[in-house]
């Protein structure tokens, strides 16, 4: 169930200015993960504008996700700076390690992996962001070792 | 501190700080920016606060915004004598202040080396700070972003007090003209003509926009000035609204910069509080409102008119061109946009003059702006070099004074890797070879180059840097973003990104090449907005000086920088030492060998990841390209 009290709370900080959608979109996704459904109607419903008005912006921005996304996000950096120092060979790694492709969330639910055109640290790539925390100079035998940091601790990885 | 209710207060307020801060004061400056952040400033930052209390020292730590040396990170430069220490861990911190602060003893495992190991002590005699010249970042490093105090101190809001105490508006605009600055965000249009044409647009209302998308992947000199140093970039904007007549101004900046956000926000509130932004600024008749609007994360909405269109709450798609902004922005009314470091540069110009900020450059702008392109700009500069960061240049410094001097030359050119091309001007920029190092950077030389200014990003990049799956990247990447408004933007990037794709696995065809050439042409001269206009440079410019690269993949499905996976095949070879570096890093256990004999890898196991390659010290493993491996990886 969506708590749309949150919903709510949310939208009434904008103080129901239509021209905030954006801002309450991001809002309501930095507190659910996602945009849920029922969330986007009723956004649509109290700022009183089209529900396809508010899912062209949900669809058109890469950063929203419509879909429940994992425990972790791992964020690569596929930015330019990035890209010529190797992103994509980290990003087919974490892919590998993690057996789901960018855009996905494993089937733990543990992780989603994301891609995103750069995150302003260009000087420090490849980039990896995971759940906020940056970590740079990646290369593809680091990867491994960093997300075990995030895994949950089963009987090996407790020990 | 009470609101400023004149003019003359605040003069006699900045005053007065400036003469109070104390340049002996013993200080400890810490880079808090992004990159800093990243490598473990905050903790570094939290140890010398600590120490400095444990040992009762009359010590100030600074928490500031980037110094642009990120590669180093984190930074710490001590005040008043300049030392600069790099890589600094919170376990060094007492040694630094009982050593260094206390006994003026150096500490050279903390200080900064070039590749031939020689140390270089002070801040400013490090070759990647030496040739810079820092008009917008000349704060950076000296204040904590959150505070205005130190923003006074350094001679903030100096340039407002005059401004509004002294120039009519009309005045204001003619300074900005006569200094040549042009707009940094990507097309270098003259900033003083964009304010006239806004003063002089009829409308009742008028509106400002700080344009801080930062779209460009690679680049984040908007982000650093904002977080580094938010009340410059709001001076510039109050200065500006003061000349255009604008009432409101709003700040675009990407969700993906909290902490840009947080520090403007800050700001506003805190100038709001003082009286220099909000209703009657300084007592007068002039009243301006600053909103800060956080964007999606798509790259066109860095162009105007779709920015214009996500701040009004719609998709940010653009239009056609004119009407302009300057006639018809923001809800229909007469709107000036400009980019952050812009917006940065005003307040300067307005401390020292027009004259002074022309002095710095290229060509003369006596007559018009666009006859020369004047000040500094921003370059961050990334991709295989030895030193990256933000560097601020003067216009018309060379390329290779960029990538050589101030960035100390490719990275690993001892393993033999070699400089082959940078990038500059963002996805629609291009990509320029070693045989125009020696020209000089500026908004007109670039454009004839066949790349551009863009927003400042320059990714250097090597021999291993493959040009047709760099051009690839871009199109993919343009393909993206591309709104899908206009057909020759849409259908155009979708052909090409097709040919471009098959090129790197070796299916390319000779015709293709000019049929990339004939898509760009069409994409340039019909497309919608700037995106697609200029989306094929990264294509055409990389046909026009890396052809050979091109013909080598279809031709002979060989990738001559070793790059392009289903090209290549990853061998060791016997200058192996047997030292199990590889075998140790290889992901997916490819690699077997004994201590000291030569390794084996299989190929059946092995992802090109390449990881082998970059950690041999030994040059042990070599990079297979040609037709028969083409036709393996195909099986
Ligand atoms: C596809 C596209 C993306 C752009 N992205 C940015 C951007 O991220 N930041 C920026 O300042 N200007 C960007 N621009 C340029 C803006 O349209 C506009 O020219 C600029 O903000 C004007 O400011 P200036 O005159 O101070 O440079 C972009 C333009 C295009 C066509
Ligand atoms: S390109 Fe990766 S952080 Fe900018």
């Amino acid at each position: 169930m969506v708590e749309l009290g949150k919903v709510d709370q949310i939208i009434e900080k904008y103080a129901g200015d239509k021209t905030s959608v954006l801002a309450i979109l991001q809002d309501v996704q930095a507190a659910f993960n996602y945009l849920p459904r029922e969330a986007m109607n009723r956004i649509g419903e109290k700022l009183e504008i089209p529900m396809t008005q508010v899912a062209s912006l949900a669809t058109f921005f890469h950063a929203f996700s419509l879909t429940p996304r994992g425990k972790n996000i791992v964020t690569v950096c596929m930015g330019t700076a990035c890209h010529v120092r190797g992103a994509p060979r980290v990003l087919a790694e974490i892919e590998r390690e993690l057996a789901v492709k960018g855009g996905e969330t494993t089937s733990d639910g543990e992780f989603t992996v994301e891609t995103v055109n750069c995150v302003g640290a260009c000087a420090l790539g490849p980039l990896v962001i995971v759940n906020g925390n940056y970590h740079g100079n990646i290369n593809t035998a680091d990867v491994v070792e960093m997300l075990h940091e995030y895994k949950p601790a089963t009987g090996e990885g407790a020990k | 501190m009470t609101k400023f209710t004149t003019p003359a207060q605040l003069t006699d307020h900045v005053a007065k700080a400036k003469a109070a801060r104390d340049p002996n004061k013993v200080r400890v400056s810490v880079c808090a920016g992004t990159g800093c952040k990243a490598s473990g400033a905050d903790a570094l930052i939290a140890a010398f606060q600590a120490e400095i209390e444990a040992r009762g020292l009359d010590v100030e730590v600074l928490s500031t915004g980037c110094h642009g040396f990120c590669e180093r990170g984190p930074l710490v430069v001590l005040h008043p004598s300049g030392v600069l220490y790099q890589k600094v861990k919170p376990r060094d911190v007492a040694d630094i202040l009982e050593k260094t602060v206390q006994k003026g003893e150096l500490l050279p495992r903390l200080q900064y080396r070039d590749e031939s190991r020689q140390i270089f002590e002070k801040e400013h005699d490090v070759p990647f700070y030496k040739h810079q010249e820092r008009i917008v970042f000349a704060m950076n490093g000296h204040i904590d972003p959150r505070s205005i105090d130190d923003y006074f101190s350094m001679g903030g809001y100096e340039a407002l007090g005059k401004v509004v105490g002294q120039m009519k508006p009309d005045q204001v605009v003619e300074e900005v003209i006569a200094s040549g600055l042009r707009g940094r965000g990507g097309a270098g249009f003259p900033a003083g003509w964009k304010w006239r044409f806004t003063r002089q647009a009829e409308g009742d209302r008028k509106y400002l926009i700080c344009n801080a998308d930062e779209g460009d992947p690679g680049a984040f000199m908007d982000r650093s000035v904002l977080e580094g140093n938010p009340h410059l970039v709001l001076e510039g904007m109050i200065i500006g609204a003061y000349a255009c007549g604008a009432s409101e101004g709003f700040i675009y900046v990407r969700n993906e910069y909290p902490m840009a956000v947080r520090h403007i926000e800050l700001a506003i509130a805190k100038a709001t509080e003082l009286g220099l932004l909000g209703q009657h600024i300084l007592g007068t008749d002039f009243s301006f409102n600053v909103h800060v609007n956080r964007g999606g994360g798509a790259f066109v909405c860095g162009e105007e008119t779709a920015l214009i269109a996500s701040i009004e709450g719609r998709r940010g798609s653009p239009r056609v061109r004119p009407p302009f902004p300057a006639q018809k922005g923001l809800w229909g009314k007469p709107t000036n946009i400009n980019n952050v470091e812009t917006w940065a540069n005003v307040p300067t110009i307005i401390n020292r003059g027009s004259a002074w900020f022309a002095g710095t450059g290229t060509g003369d702008v006596s007559k018009s702006p666009l006859g020369g392109s004047k000040g500094t700009k921003i370059f961050s500069l990334v991709g295989k070099v030895n030193n990256t960061g933000l560097v601020e240049v003067p216009m018309g410094i060379t390329l290779r004074k960029i990538v050589f001097d101030i960035g100390g030359g490719i990275k690993d050119s001892k393993k033999g890797r070699t400089f082959k091309a940078v990038q500059t001007g963002g996805p629609s920029g291009g990509c320029i070879p070693d045989a125009y190092l020696d020209n000089p950077v500026d908004f007109d030389e670039l454009a004839k180059l066949g790349s551009m200014m863009g927003s400042g990003g320059m990714i250097v990049m090597d021999d291993r840097t493959c040009m047709v799956e760099v051009a690839r990247y871009f199109v993919d990447f343009l393909k993206e973003e591309s709104c899908g408004k206009c057909t020759p933007c849409r259908e155009g990037l979708r052909a090409m990104s097709g040919i471009l794709n098959r090129m790197v696995r070796g299916q390319g065809r000779h015709e293709d090449l000019d049929l990339l050439e004939d898509l760009g042409r069409t994409m340039k001269t019909a497309s919608l907005c700037q995106l697609g206009q200029t989306a094929a440079n990264p294509v055409l410019s990389t046909l026009r000086y890396f052809r050979h690269e091109y013909v080598e993949h279809v031709d002979h499905a060989r990738c001559p920088a070793g790059q392009c996976i289903d090209l290549i095949e990853y061998r060791i070879n016997e200058q192996c030492t047997g030292c199990t570096i590889c075998a140790k890093k290889c992901p997916t256990g490819a690699i077997t060998g004994q201590n000291k004999e030569r390794h084996v890898l299989d190929q059946g196991k092995c992802v090109r990841c390449g990881v082998c390659f970059d950690v041999c010290n030994f040059n042990g493993v070599s990079i297979l390209s040609g037709p028969e491996i083409a036709g393996k990886a195909k099986e």
